[in-house]
């Protein structure tokens, strides 16, 4: 049985933070869970795929978040407990449908779990979703441990029906990527069955009826602000004429700075963990009697805005301040001693802080950055695509996934990206000015997330971009899960549909359509350059199954390759061309590490000795 | 309990997740208060693996620079690279067998010589245990117990308050059956290397 499922109240168990808020969902009787996978998110997802198969839990991956949303927002306004759950950015894709979502309301608890990135460890921008709660309408709940991130999954589902509102749960990756205990608390049976009553002069979002709606989402808004100043999820702790207000993790960071600093007696903390609607009361009662607050939140100033404006209220003209020079930086993550600093310099405390190593003498470590894997099928592409191109000037328009990657040298093949699905669309906005042919990378999950619209764009607008679309048959870069295009009867899960990324294409009025093997190097490349000279909108399709995924589905493994001493003359085409991890150089000739390669053959074609054969035992 | 801070750096695949995994179910075992933290998102394209665990009375799971009280290394050069997490104070544990990362094995970045970086960490941190810890998984005969062959050192340092009983059966709850014996084989190797 999947441990998150384990009937057994009070029981202790060393949890991921992702895990935590799965649970906490579970205990609340979630009943439709729904996402887009994207890191730091990405296992709560797979906690509720692999319970859905053990439970009632109702779980998909959906094509894109807004979608999923969408999905999610019908089950909950049909009675179900729902959940949806994606990155940071995931909320731009759906804040279309968020913004009404807010006006029509759910009946049963929904609550959008969106996992911020701090210093982007896996993500294109470091937005604070926050300003999405404001924005929407709606309430934000931000946990500080795991305990309490698992306590406000239950809750947020008990507040969203309170109010009939989505709720949004808002972590960070030092919440979803961390781990600690948590208690296991009651299982309840979750509501399965839903229904609907049709009532569309309160659900069909037309003018006449949203102006009413409106007016009733600010209604809510104001119950909501009566909430967050009764709830046990703001609190303050500690007496002292010294205020901090911080939220989430950054509250960690604060308790361990005053025990260090062994100031906790001089300090008065407001931890905000409903922090919209921010609690007024609760914040005006905390500012009296203060010489001076300092407000620690990571991201941006969303907590210290709102106190000034609450000060400003009631004439309150102490310093708060929070984002600053020798304060809190709006960029990146906090980390203990750097509150600990700024603690320590805004109340004038002395700090001595650990001395850090002279590490001058040290020698320059070669950096380790990530790299496609030995074997990637897209490394072959972005090689016969340069190879097809060698007399053509080339621009190439990037999309999110692991084929960014191929921005480093020497494969060099991302120019420009900005989001998911921006490939394509800002291939059409290149072509039109510039004097480079363009070729757009995107992967098979990327292209039914938001590829489609910008490929019938093209088309309609008769572009002339050639559209590579990188089909591994699975989505990699946030760990293999299934999209429309993957055969998930291989995975072992019977019930999906499995589309067809050419008929997609082919079905939008592309003309030239070509289907590559990408490890047949020279057939690709004779493909290419056709796709290449065709005017308009061309399509390659690249299908290859990624080799981490081809592992995991237990696909017979290739001889792998090495060197033919006598036969290579030390071009080192394969390893400046390609740049396969499997490849070293060591005494100044070219090698292949065996237990790495796995025999896909791309450099034995690219070599021209022909030095690169298989281990033959 | 005074916090005990540790952090764990290695390559992707070489089992710093587990091992991290294997000392938070041995504190909540124990008793003792843990948080943990990862980063690895870059974990199967090559990139480093850290661990931040935190043990005792302390509420964040991640460690500053200069705070660690003890480094374990899991490829030398990974361990040079994260000194600055160290301070005077700190202990430091490194496998020795080198992992050179791709820009250096394509002759872009030069891997820096062993001793050479040995002689560094050891001058400027409390104590410096170095081992060939691969060798010993080998000897073992698991060579993707390198992880539990530095686990067995680590608890043998005694920083960590965690006891080798306590740690062993950790093992055995979260490691596959069919590793599990040369699991326990690496771990006792890696204590023994540690003495």
């Amino acid at each position: 049985m999947h441990k998150l499922l384990l009937d057994q109240p009070g029981k202790e168990m060393l949890v991921l933070g992702n895990e935590a808020i799965a649970r906490g969902a579970v205990e609340a009787g979630v009943a439709c869970a729904t996402t887009y996978p994207g890191t730091p998110s990405s296992e709560l997802s797979l906690a509720f795929f692999q319970m859905s198969k053990e439970s009632d839990l109702y779980f998909e991956y959906s094509t894109n978040e807004k979608v999923a949303l969408e999905v999610a927002a019908a089950a909950a306004n049909a009675g179900i407990r729902s959940m949806c759950v994606m990155k940071h950015v995931g909320v731009n894709v759906a804040a279309d449908a968020l913004m009404t979502l807010a006006y029509i309301g759910v009946k049963a608890g929904m609550v959008l779990l969106t996992a911020d990135d701090p210093f982007m460890f896996s993500s294109q921008n470091e937005q604070d979703n926050r300003y999405y709660g404001k924005m929407a309408g709606l309430c934000v709940l931000e946990p500080s441990s795991l305990p309490e991130a698992k306590a406000m999954a239950t809750y947020a589902f008990e507040l969203s029906e309170k109010l009939g509102e989505p709720v949004i749960l808002r972590t960070t990756t030092r919440i979803n990527h961390s781990t600690g205990a948590i208690t296991l608390g009651e299982l309840v049976k979750p509501n399965i069955k839903g229904s609907f009553t049709k009532d569309p002069f309160n659900l069909v979002a037309i003018p006449a009826v949203s102006r009413r709606l409106h007016t009733r989402l600010l209604q809510r808004l104001a119950e909501a602000e009566k909430i967050t100043d009764q709830t046990d999820f703001n609190y303050v702790q500690g007496e002292g004429a010294w205020g901090i207000v911080c939220n989430g993790v950054s509250y960690n960071y604060v308790c361990d700075a005053l025990n260090d600093l062994g100031v906790a007696d001089k300090v008065s903390i407001l931890r905000i963990g409903f922090s919209n609607p921010m609690p007024v009361a609760k914040v005006t009662e905390f500012l009296k009697g203060k010489e001076k607050i300092l407000v620690a939140e990571e991201g941006e100033p969303f907590m210290e805005e709102a106190m000034r404006s609450m000060a400003q209220e009631v004439g309150c003209t102490i310093p708060i301040k929070g984002k600053g020079p020798e304060l809190f930086s709006r960029e990146g993550e906090f980390d203990p001693a750097g509150v600990r600093k700024a603690i320590a310099g805004f109340f004038g405390v002395d700090l001595a802080p650990a001395a850090s190593l002279d590490l001058s003498d040290l020698p320059e470590i070669p950096a380790r950055p990530p790299n496609l894997c030995a074997g990637c099928t897209h490394r072959a592409v972005f090689y016969e695509v340069k190879k097809a191109a060698e007399d053509m000037e080339i621009m190439h328009p990037t999309d999110i996934g692991c084929y960014t990657l191929g921005v480093l040298p020497p494969l060099s093949s991302a120019d420009f990206l900005i989001c998911m699905g921006s490939s394509i669309s800002t291939g059409c906005g290149f072509s039109k000015f510039i004097d480079q042919k363009v070729v757009t990378y995107i992967g098979d999950s990327t292209f039914f997330h938001s590829g489609v619209p910008g490929l019938i764009n093209a088309v309609h607008n008769n572009h002339n971009v050639t559209m590579v679309i990188l089909d591994n048959g699975t989505t990699a870069m946030t760990g293999h899960q299934p999209n429309p295009g993957v055969d998930r009867d291989a995975m072992g899960q019977e019930g999906y549909n499995r589309i067809s990324i050419e008929n997609v294409v082919k079905g939008l009025g592309v003309e030239s359509v070509t289907v590559i093997k990408p490890y047949k190097v020279q057939k690709s490349v004779d493909a290419i350059k056709e796709a290449l000279a065709y005017q308009g909108v061309s399509v390659i399709i690249a299908q290859e199954l990624c080799p981490l995924y081809a592992k995991a589905l237990k696909r017979p493994a290739k001889k792998p390759f090495r060197i033919d001493m006598e036969k290579c003359k030390d071009h080192r085409l394969c390893v400046d061309a390609l740049g396969c991890p499997a490849m070293y150089v060591e005494n100044n000739k070219v090698a292949i590490n065996a237990e790495q390669c796995i025999g896909c053959a791309v450099c034995a074609q690219v070599c021209p000795e022909h030095a690169i054969v298989p281990i033959r035992d | 309990m005074d916090p005990v801070r540790l952090i764990i750096v290695a390559v992707g695949g070489q089992g710093n997740l587990l091992t991290a995994r294997v000392l938070g179910e041995a504190a909540l075992a124990s008793g003792i208060p843990v948080h943990m933290s990862e980063i690895h998102g870059m974990a199967q394209r090559g990139g480093v693996v850290e661990s931040s665990i935190v043990f005792g009375d302390a509420q964040s799971s991640i460690i500053s620079d200069s705070e660690a009280d003890v480094l374990l290394g899991f490829e030398p050069a990974e361990t040079l690279r994260a000194l600055n997490r160290c301070n005077k104070n700190t202990a430091v544990i490194t496998n020795t067998s080198p992992l050179p990362p791709f820009t250096a094995a394509i002759g872009k970045g030069v891997y820096p010589p062993l001793d050479r970086m040995l002689d560094l960490i050891s001058a400027k941190t409390a104590s410096l245990k170095a081992f060939d810890a691969l060798k010993l998984a080998h000897e073992a005969n698991n060579p993707l117990g390198l992880n539990m062959v530095l686990l067995g050192a680590l608890i043998r340092s005694g920083i960590i308050p965690i006891s080798a009983d306590t740690a062993k059966q950790a093992i055995k709850d979260n490691t596959k059956q069919a590793f599990l014996e040369s699991n326990l084989k690496a771990f006792d190797l890696g204590f023994e290397a540690a003495a």
